[in-house]
């Protein structure tokens, strides 16, 4: 690597880096286990194409290599019993607050419109709320909901990858969608309008 | 009629699988007639996308959504 393409690719890494670990910490609950992926990601990358690094498309590469990371790292924590994929996280509690008896919505947890996605997206509070939330759901939830939404694998994939029946993940999803909404809302939309 | 807390089990399906076709129709009706659950239809997409800003490229290719 000549001096420039280092230089463009410390500063590049400096940026992406960040992104990585919060990335990697959605879907692992646990800072030390995400910094490790990432390193490891990082360093697979250097190794594969140092010369990649200053170039664009980089950012897009590192995280397709993330994403195998953070598939080992998840079957080592199932492996090492420090997670076990739970089908039922007895959240119904958080759920069943939403709605009436009857199934309608609950008056004070009526979703209310969060404007255009990207205006909420161009929002940095929005982005702070979102991931404060994420941390919020229960383990099993928030790595399900993760490999869905941020992952973007199938139910299908999903469930072979934790040995859940496709049924539960799309239980599972369901409950993860409507404490997401209900946490986004509160800390979003009323800090905005107040 | 289905009520809102079985409409929102549809909605989050719905980004997830295809619907079948009774089960798109059951949820268009009750979104025809639920302004809070049209919210919360938007909602879900919207987390959808939300996910999908985490990391710069995604696979998804939208193949299981459809706007019903």
């Amino acid at each position: 690597m000549t001096q420039d393409a280092s230089e463009a690719h410390h500063r590049r890494l400096t940026e992406v880096r960040p992104r990585l670990v919060s990335f990697a910490l959605m879907h692992l609950r646990d800072l030390s286990r995400a910094e490790d992926a990432v390193q490891e990601a990082l360093a697979a990358a250097l190794e594969k194409d140092g010369s990649f690094a200053g170039r664009s498309g980089y950012e897009t590469w590192v995280f397709g290599i993330l994403k195998y990371k953070i598939l080992d790292a998840m079957r080592a924590q199932k492996r090492q019993g420090t997670w076990q994929p739970l089908e039922d996280e007895g959240d119904d509690e958080a759920i069943e607050r939403q709605f009436q008896q009857n199934g309608r919505w609950q008056k004070d947890a009526r979703p209310s419109s969060w404007g255009e996605p990207e205006a909420a997206f161009e929002n940095e509070h929005f982005w702070r709320v979102f991931d404060a939330c994420m941390i919020a759901l229960p383990d099993s939830a928030a790595r399900v909901f993760s490999l869905r939404e941020l992952m973007g694998l199938s139910t299908e994939d999903i469930c072979r990858e934790l040995g859940i029946k496709e049924n539960n993940c799309w239980v599972i999803l369901h409950r993860a969608r409507l404490r997401l909404r209900a946490c986004i809302e509160k800390g979003w939309l009323k800090e905005t309008a107040s | 009629m289905m009520m809102c807390k079985e409409a929102t089990r549809l909605m989050s399906l719905k980004q997830d699988r295809p619907l079948r076709f009774q089960e798109r129709l059951s949820l268009r009706l009750h979104l025809s007639m639920c302004g809070a659950c049209r919210e919360c239809n938007r909602q879900f997409a919207l987390l959808h996308k939300a996910g999908q800003h985490k990391s710069p490229a995604s696979d998804d290719t939208d193949e299981a959504r459809s706007d019903s």
